[in-house]
């Protein structure tokens, strides 16, 4: 009775919290509806005794990934106005035809009978069963599946290292004297930067001027 | 389980919220004392016996104060943000065993919120929820030096789990050669007791000493407390991310503070110092004052931690952001990570012997 209860809260709760992240107007609201989908699947991992998985799920998604998410909007500036038109055409027409066709089969497997609820437990897991989970999920992971295992992690070592190396393409310093020809006359064009005396001012980072360089009229 | 094993769940749990309460009162009249005598002020000294019930009147003030609501903030998140922090706060003492376990009318009584056997990760879940906080309050609060707060903390928070979570799986690693692995505080707490040449208590501590150092400076940074307390940097950002706040919702960012320092302290002290155990005189002494003997034992291992955290606040001037992010990111971390890869070697050593001994 008590999993039947927690398992509908917690149901509902991210079904909410999914409703939430597509239809809230402030993408920090959608933020939030994703952790609190997110968390709800932890409790529901409790209730399916898999501590570990919850707790990673705790630590992995809700601490680390959607903290960087809000770091993220916060740092873009949640002032402006989400652009949101639909770039895939056709997309609301082909998302129902793929929900109908998802419904229907369901109803067929439910209406042929071929579909069983799995049945609720009613006396506790005790003490003994539940305390077992790290260590039956550590035993396969480590020794059976231990080959899929490091090949996973070297995996999204490689993917984070090579996220890095891609975003760190950096531009070359630019010079210090202004009218150098480290900014070429396309790129000044682009900013409307103008004569040589103006350098100053666009957004472009100033450098402390070098020796002899006068820019008091700039 | 029948109503009286309900009754006892129950009666742990008012247990660790009463314990975390009644210490945020204390912890903060000790702070101030601390700080005053390092300083050579007297601190407060008016209300009550050595100005002990300083807090309580602080508290009453702020519940009676007028919460204002400036007219810029995110009315939800800013009102949501300050429960953010008090439950996380709330639930973080929640695994860590505060005694020996003792037997009465034939049920054994644990004295731990709950003895979860993934108890270590649970500590590390509740202190990175406790970023959403800081996060949110920043954020809603509509203003600058709020959002500069918010925007330092996700950055200080990210980086020293990271240092935390390292050293905590040494430990764990170290605690497994002798408690036959387990990621559940009281398990650890076990695998601490006895003592090495028959005086030296089994702590961890003395195995993992760079463990130590390592979670002790991430749990300063990870609490916001000086010298790591940028986010809420008074000469920099007026108060930091709780500026918008007041009255009640103020109170309870400094009640999670306080309970986070607590908590923190405890579980520095159940990780590495033994936690509850201690010699408890078992037959020489009342029944009763053995019973509670390792709770005193915690609490004061608790107590000195929490005073070496006063001790480098009134010492240390505050970091600057890009020295903060050094030390999390090319110290703290690279050390943990060789501190763990040495530890896990020793360990292996000792109990498979050298590779090429066959």
């Amino acid at each position: 009775m008590v999993e039947l209860i927690v398992f509908a809260l917690m149901a509902a709760a991210s079904l909410a919290g999914g409703v939430t992240v597509i239809r809230a107007r402030n993408p920090v609201y959608s933020a939030m509806g994703l952790l609190a989908t997110l968390f709800s699947m932890a409790v529901l991992y409790v209730l399916q005794l898999a501590h570990f998985v919850a707790a990673v799920q705790v630590i992995v998604y809700a601490g680390a990934v959607m903290t960087l998410f809000l770091f993220v909007i916060m740092l873009i500036g949640v002032d402006k106005d989400e652009n949101t038109a639909e770039t895939i055409p056709h997309q609301r027409r082909l998302a129902m035809a793929i929900g109908l066709i998802a419904i229907g089969l369901g109803t067929a497997l439910v209406a042929r009978g071929r579909f069983s609820w799995v049945p609720l437990v009613d006396t506790p897991a005790s003490a003994a069963e539940t305390n077992g989970t790290v260590q039956a999920l550590a035993e396969p992971m480590f020794t059976d599946w231990v080959l899929a295992f490091e090949a996973t992690a070297l995996l999204l070592t490689v993917a984070a290292a090579g996220a890095i190396a891609l975003a760190s393409t950096r531009k070359p310093i630019i010079s210090r004297v202004p009218s150098s020809p480290a900014v070429s006359p396309s790129r000044r064009a682009e900013r409307g930067v103008g004569g040589s005396g103006q350098e100053g001012r666009g957004g472009h980072p100033v450098l402390p001027p070098a020796a002899g360089d006068t820019r008091a009229g700039s | 389980m029948d109503g009286v094993d309900i009754l006892i769940v129950v009666g742990r749990v008012l247990a660790v919220f009463v314990l975390l309460l009644v210490t945020t009162i204390f912890n903060v009249w000790l702070e101030r004392k601390t700080i005053a005598d390092m300083q050579n002020r007297v601190g407060p000294d008016r209300a009550g016996p050595f100005g002990l019930l300083q807090t309580v009147a602080d508290g009453l003030k702020l519940f009676f104060k007028e919460q204002i609501n400036p007219s810029k903030v995110e009315y939800g998140m800013f009102v949501l943000a300050p429960f953010l922090a008090v439950i996380p706060a709330l639930l973080l003492f929640m695994v860590v065993p505060f005694g020996r376990p003792f037997t009465i009318g034939g049920r054994e009584v644990l004295l731990q919120g709950a003895d979860l056997n993934v108890g270590v990760l649970f500590i590390l879940a509740m202190s990175s929820l406790a970023v959403y906080a800081v996060v949110l309050a920043g954020w809603s609060s509509g203003s600058k030096y709020p959002l500069l707060g918010a925007v330092r903390a996700t950055a200080q928070a990210i980086s020293y789990e990271a240092a935390i979570g390292l050293s905590i799986v040494s430990v764990v690693m170290f605690s497994s050669t002798r408690a036959g692995g387990t990621l559940s505080l009281a398990g650890i707490v076990e695998s601490q007791a006895g003592t090495y040449l028959g005086f030296l208590p089994r702590w961890n501590l003395f195995p993992q000493v760079v463990a130590f150092v390592i979670f002790f400076l991430a749990i300063i940074a990870e609490t916001n407390r000086a010298p790591f307390d940028l986010v809420e940097a008074e000469q920099e950002l007026v108060g930091g991310f709780h500026t918008e706040y007041s009255g009640m919702r103020f109170a309870m960012y400094q009640l999670a503070e306080y309970m986070n320092i607590f908590s923190m302290s405890a579980i520095c002290a159940t990780l590495f110092l033994g936690g509850w155990n201690g010699p408890t005189f078992d037959g020489q002494i009342p029944a009763w004052v053995s019973a509670v003997l390792p709770t005193v034992w915690l609490l004061i291992k608790t107590y000195a931690v929490i005073f070496a955290f006063f001790w480098i606040r009134a010492t240390m001037p505050r970091l600057r952001y890009d020295q903060l992010m050094q030390i999390g990111w090319k110290r703290l971390i690279p050390a943990a990570l060789v501190w763990l890869i040495l530890s896990t070697v020793a360990i292996s050593v000792r109990q498979f012997g050298l590779p090429w001994s066959a």
